[in-house]
């Protein structure tokens, strides 16, 4: 076997080099935290000089003020789009693997389906979702529902085009050795789709929260209790700025926590084997 | 340890392929009465320039496809695991360490790993790569790829290995190293090989039977028998013994495009 020379040869190119990756990761912390600050310090200046009322631009103190001030209220509210947004993730997980298998062992099922699946796809949910309202009894389900029909195509379009993008030559060689149907799809069929699978779901953690967020809107609190979209819907019949913005804030940061877990369940499954997880030196 | 090889000529009949025909969408003739004896401890190159059915007739050796018409008869009838593969690409699931991937055609057959781990460890090893056994393909390189490919389509000590165009798309010192250890290996473990190639020097180095095919429709026209005796080295690549080989393989090759102009 060859040998591989793992001592660093550090001249003083590679180590103009180095300074200059360690400036760059520095910056991806700094410059947006600092743009954040000028832009939360100007937004201050400006309410204050201008004496701008609260109930037309509350500024970020009072903001901060009301997120701490608020907690009891927002908190649960938080809890309860979370609540929704999950369930309605794993039930488009379970709905979108659970379609894309069975259009894959059956073309009959999906030229009968495919169709649909657009067509949930492409209405707004916006327009649905007052439909689902009055024909499903339980307005929690119609709530789950909507945000299900937001989330689940881009788990099942993905799936279904990984489950079909597996080598031909391993096909081959799974035909060889006599692989049973069930080898086939734990084996190959299954691993082929899974960084097509998590690219789905990445999509579909975002959508989920959108989904709950219109569905809190539309439904109200009847079916989903108090949230934080519902929340954010009444402070605004309230004139209650500051905690409009809170919630509005706490959403943004709920959707980014989604994506977030989603990368790293997408990066714990595929930095091991897969070429979108491997680092060029 | 040598394997025993009886001299061509006095070998058991492992496989015959008698008339064989294969026509694609009703008028790609891709093989016309294709006849061919396969016997146990041969290593047979199918020599012929592209597109003249070399990967047709292992796709129906291997049972991908079926005929148009014509048999391919196992001697004593295909049973499982008679056969191993090599592709022209390693064919290896990114997902699986090289070691799974070795393991492969006998968790086909519902054996798990620890009950045929040494077959597995011995398989890397007589490749050269027990010591990448928890690697992932990406981590290594072509010829390595390819290497723990031939150690798959070895493990269960299939009665013929079937190999299509494996280092084509090698360079020329890997492809060399390659062919080599691919020699070694067989003097170890003594199993019959069907490799396809275009490359006129590969198929004189390796095999004891060159089958030269010429296409349109895809024929055998030629079989040559290549009486140098193993083991072969690098020496054997510079014999005179070699170059005349060499050329009448490559004579045959050239007939075999003509034919088809
Ligand atoms: N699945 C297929 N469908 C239609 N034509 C095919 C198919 N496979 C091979 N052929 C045709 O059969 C002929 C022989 O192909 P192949 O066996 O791949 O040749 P080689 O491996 O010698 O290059 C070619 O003309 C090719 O186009
Ligand atoms: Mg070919």
């Amino acid at each position: 076997m060859t040998q591989v020379d793992t001592t660093p040869i550090l001249d003083a190119e590679e180590e103009a080099h180095a300074k200059r990756e360690k400036l760059i990761k520095l910056a991806r912390w700094t410059l947006p935290s600092l743009v954040l600050f000028l832009t939360l310090a100007s937004w201050q200046a400006y309410v204050t000089i201008a004496e701008v009322p609260h109930y037309v631009l509350p500024s970020p103190l009072l903001i901060a003020e009301t997120l701490v001030k608020d907690w009891e209220i927002l908190w649960p509210a938080l809890i309860v789009t979370g609540r929704l947004t999950l369930i309605a993730l794993i039930l488009a997980v379970i709905g979108g693997v659970g379609l894309a298998v069975a259009f894959t062992q059956s073309k009959w099922i999906e030229m009968s389906l495919f169709p649909y699946a657009v067509v949930l796809q492409v209405t707004p949910v916006v327009a649905i979702a007052p439909l689902l309202q009055i024909y499903v009894d339980s307005a929690f389900v119609a709530a789950l529902l909507c945000a299900w029909i937001v989330a689940f195509f881009p788990i099942l379009s993905n799936t279904t085009i990984g489950l079909k993008s597996a080598d031909h030559n391993l096909q081959d060689l799974f035909t060889i050795y006599g692989a049973t149907g069930w080898q086939r799809l734990r084996y190959l069929t299954a691993p082929s789709a899974l960084p097509f699978f998590l690219g789905g779901l990445k999509i579909a953690g975002g959508l989920a929260l959108i989904g709950a967020v219109v569905a809190e809107f539309v439904i109200g609190r009847a079916g989903t209790g108090l949230g934080l979209a519902s929340t954010l819907l009444e402070a605004s019949y309230r004139f209650n700025f500051g905690r409009l913005y809170a919630a509005l804030i706490l959403i943004s940061v709920m959707g980014v926590v989604v994506f977030a877990l989603m990368s790293l369940i997408s990066h714990l499954c595929l930095f091991r084997w897969h070429e979108s997880a491997l680092k060029r030196e | 340890m040598a394997i025993q090889r009886a001299p061509l000529g006095e070998r058991d009949e492992l496989l015959r392929m008698s008339h064989v025909e294969k026509t694609f969408r009703g008028d790609v003739v891709a093989l016309k009465n294709m006849n061919l004896v396969v016997n146990q401890g041969d290593f047979i190159s199918l020599l012929g320039p592209s597109g003249c059915g070399k990967s047709t007739a292992l796709r129906l050796i291997a049972g991908l496809m079926r005929p148009t018409s014509g048999q391919i008869n196992w001697q004593g009838g295909q049973g499982e695991g008679d056969l191993g593969v090599v592709f022209q690409e390693p064919t290896l699931m990114p997902w699986a360490s090289v070691k799974h991937n070795v393991w492969l055609p006998y968790r086909m057959r519902g054996k798990s790993y620890s009950s045929v781990k040494d077959e597995v460890l011995h398989a890397l090893k007589l490749v050269g790569l027990e010591k990448f056994q928890n690697a992932y393909p990406r981590e290594l390189s072509g010829g390595m790829k390819m290497r723990v490919s031939i150690a798959r389509a070895m493990v269960t000590k299939p009665r013929l290995i079937l190999m299509d165009e494996p280092f084509a798309a090698l360079d020329e010192i890997t492809r060399h190293k390659l062919n080599n250890d691919l020699l070694a290996l067989r003097e170890r473990i003594g199993c019959t090989v069907i490799f396809v190639t275009h490359s006129v020097f590969e198929s004189v180095f390796l095999s004891d039977r060159i089958v030269v095919m010429a296409a349109r429709p895809g024929r055998v026209i030629r079989e040559l028998d290549v009486t140098a005796p193993y083991p072969r080295d690098e020496a054997f690549r510079t014999s005179p013994e070699y170059a005349e080989h060499a050329r009448l393989a490559s004579d045959a090759l050239h007939q075999a495009i003509e034919v088809a102009a």
